[in-house]
């Protein structure tokens, strides 16, 4: 009863919210961050790699570190961000009703969410695709030998929709079994209640170390799907959007420029290049466009890194999830990380 | 007009109205501006969502549904799948219930006993929790489906349910079977009524023969007979074990409260009237039937009514296991795939709403029969 009413309570809000609040909704989400001083950051209920908390509470993962770089760059401090954990239902009715300032929860951009939700998606921090896994002993070699599998699903996301299409577009038959929490999808799929789990491939991965024999399963090599996982904002607050889109992008304009949390503080003494000159604030006034002041890119590198840093310390070889950078590579180096210039 | 003022009738009619009209303006100017209030966030409103396509599959449903089927179509889906729940829960927690009540009653130690042990643990341990046990409890104890337990060569048993053969009812035999089910109703009334003339009987009899006829030669239905192709029993008729463990786990915990329920209607009536009875040689069967359960039934049925209704709206934990229930399917997935939380959620409440009202409406009338009756 009690998850009953728990999982009420959040369309309700948002209803009380809509049905009670004053006409004009969409205040400055800006000037609301600095008076609470903290950022209010919507994540999920623990994705390795993405946003996971560990035994003390503490929340590490490339999305919280998004959360961080925007703490960072708009209060000057990226510890000041507060977690809501979040499941793939209630998100975007949070996100909508205010309770959040950014949605940072593993979310992929689609026209719907973008449009008729009443949401803006602020850029790309992972690029995605979903992905199908096995049990060893089945033989199976790829997601085309399907046919009339039970496929294990998170309730409420993309991939619901994608493996639909996908075993249509193949004349495969298949039995969804949808949970609402991804602990219950992976704990049944252990149990054997399905053949198949299908997330994003990155989730698949992460949960994948938390099954009771991991060796035992098969990530088959099909993508089915394109999933630019980002951050969300509200609709309507163009000035807040601005600055989550923009320490997104300052986080891998770093990464381009070379500038990493270790050079980030000697650099600006060191360096003639107007470009790092303009990215750290000692030219220009790019701050002051942002309504930040202008050290702010520079203490989003020297908190949390450049994106290159995030991506190894959450995802990369070094860590358990073992993903390589693939198409997450920085454009120059042949992948799909392009943020627009900071001049 | 003062003098009407003062008439209590139309003092007291004229509050009412005043009260009705500032709750009518109050929902009025919440409604406008919940409106405008999406609108002004830039979310999609209104109904016309539900003619598209849902996308999405669905586990389990009592009637046609595929990916291309309407929201509409999967709402529809997720309410079967929510009164199959809870009309099979309600029937079993309700037989469970009255045995385990008698069982408190009992004079033998033992039996006495043990159901006061079951009441007192299943009540006092979380609904979700006693799901989540016989859900994963199941999955764990059954062998995956190319080990399954076979019973002869028709029905299988493994952890993606238990697979029967089952009837293919073409859109004629679901007529048949309809009609039948028509039949039987009327049957049954006009017999209970029991002012059937002999001509009537006859051709009421003659209908039932005639249907049951074209149910059985006819052929209007084909059978399938479960079979294991791939990876799973292609076929044939399965039973889920989210609704299993669904099911065992509503009907259980209700069960508990129904026991005790029964143990006090059955204790509050006078015990003279069980002496009194057992004076006249009656045997305990017949104390029990004729004398106990008619005069403790009065007692019983309004908080039996609430016991039905928590069990339906407690139905809708199903999602936490994947039983693709009116929560699951509607509040869930189609709220979440449309962004549309102000209608879905409005449509859910109405909908447990009028299905709570129904079960009210029918235990009132029973009761009220109950009552008449002098039971």
């Amino acid at each position: 009863m009690l998850a009953t009413r728990i999982r009420m309570i959040v369309p309700m809000a948002v209803i009380a919210c809509a049905v009670f609040a004053a006409p004009s909704l969409a205040g400055p989400t800006l000037d609301g961050v600095r008076a609470k001083g903290h950022v209010q950051c919507g994540v999920s209920q623990g994705l390795p790699g993405f946003s996971n908390p560990n035994d003390k509470g503490a929340w590490s993962g490339i999305d919280v570190d998004v959360c961080r770089a925007i703490a960072a760059a708009v209060l000057g401090d990226a510890k000041k961000v507060k977690f809501t954990p979040l499941s793939a239902k209630q998100r975007f009715t949070v996100l909508q009703s205010g309770e959040i300032d950014v949605l940072s929860r593993n979310t992929t951009w689609t026209l719907t969410r973008d449009s008729a939700l009443g949401l803006n998606f602020a850029g790309v921090v992972y690029y995605d695709g979903q992905g199908f896994m096995v049990r060893k002993n089945l033989g199976v070699k790829s997601a085309r030998e399907l046919d009339g599998a039970t496929v294990c699903i998170n309730a409420g996301t993309t991939t619901e929709l994608n493996a639909a299409d996908y075993f249509r577009t193949h004349r495969m038959r298949y039995t969804p079994v949808t949970f609402e929490k991804t602990d219950e999808v992976v704990a049944a799929y252990d149990a054997g209640r399905c053949d198949v789990y299908t997330t994003d491939q990155s989730g698949i991965y992460a949960q994948r170390i938390r099954l009771k024999n991991p060796d035992a399963h098969v990530v088959l090599p099909e993508i089915i799907s394109k999933e630019p996982l980002g951050p969300v904002v509200r609709q309507g607050d163009d000035e807040w959007f601005n600055i989550v889109r923009w320490s997104l992008f300052a986080m891998i304009n770093a990464e381009e420029l070379g500038v990493t949390s270790a050079n980030v503080a000697t650099l600006a003494n060191s360096t003639r290049s107007p470009q790092i000159r303009r990215f750290l604030g000692v030219e220009g006034k790019m701050g002051a466009h942002l309504k930040l002041d202008a050290a702010w890119a520079a203490r989003i590198v020297g908190q949390v890194g450049n994106y290159g840093e995030v991506f190894d310390r959450n995802l990369g070889l070094a860590t358990t999830l073992k993903i390589a950078r693939g198409i997450n590579r920085l454009w120059s180096k042949g992948g799909l990380m392009y943020a627009p210039p900071i001049r | 007009m003062r003098a009407y003022w003062y008439q209590r009738r139309i003092r007291g009619l004229a509050w009412q109205a005043l009260a009705i009209g500032g709750a009518l303006s109050l929902g009025v100017y919440l409604i406008t501006n919940l409106i405008g209030n999406l609108e002004h966030q830039g979310i999609a409103s209104g109904f016309g969502f539900l003619d598209t396509s849902a996308g999405f599959g669905i586990t389990m449903s009592l009637i046609e549904y595929s990916e291309q089927s309407s929201y509409a179509r999967a709402f529809v889906v997720g309410l079967l799948n929510t009164i199959l729940v809870s009309v099979l829960g309600v029937a079993c927690a309700t037989v469970l219930g009255f045995a385990l009540g008698l069982g408190r009653l009992s004079s033998n130690w033992l039996v006495a006993r043990l159901a006061q042990v079951y009441v007192e643990t299943i009540r006092n341990i979380p609904l979700l929790l006693q799901i989540f046990f016989w859900y994963f409890l199941a999955l764990n104890m059954l062998p995956g489906p190319r080990q399954s337990h076979a019973l002869g060569e028709m029905i299988f048993l493994n952890n993606r349910g238990l697979y029967m053969p089952g009837l293919v009812f073409e859109p004629a035999g679901a007529w048949a079977v309809a009609g039948f089910a028509v039949w039987l109703i009327v049957f049954l009334a006009v017999r209970r009524a029991a002012r059937t003339s002999r001509g009537l009987s006859l051709v009421l009899w003659a209908a039932g023969a005639a249907l049951a006829f074209s149910l059985v030669v006819g052929i209007p239905t084909s059978a399938t007979v479960p079979e294991l192709r791939g990876f799973n029993f292609q076929g044939g008729w399965v039973l889920i074990p989210e609704l299993v463990a669904l099911l065992a786990a509503l009907s259980i915990y209700t069960a508990a409260f129904i026991a005790e329920i029964v143990r006090a209607g059955i204790e509050a009536v006078p015990r003279g009237q069980v002496e009194a009875a057992r004076a006249l040689g009656l045997d305990w069967r017949d104390i029990l039937r004729r004398i106990v359960i008619p005069q403790a039934l009065r007692v019983i049925i309004p908080p039996l009514t609430n016991q039905f209704l928590n069990l339906t709206k407690n139905s809708s934990l199903a999602a936490a296991i994947a039983y693709p229930d009116l929560v699951s399917v509607f509040a869930g997935t189609v709220l979440n795939q449309t962004g549309q939380a102000v209608e879905v959620i409005a449509v859910t409440m109405a909908v447990y709403l009028l299905l709570s009202l129904t079960i009210s409406a029918l235990m009132n009338v029973y009761h009220w029969r109950l009552v008449r009756r002098g039971g």
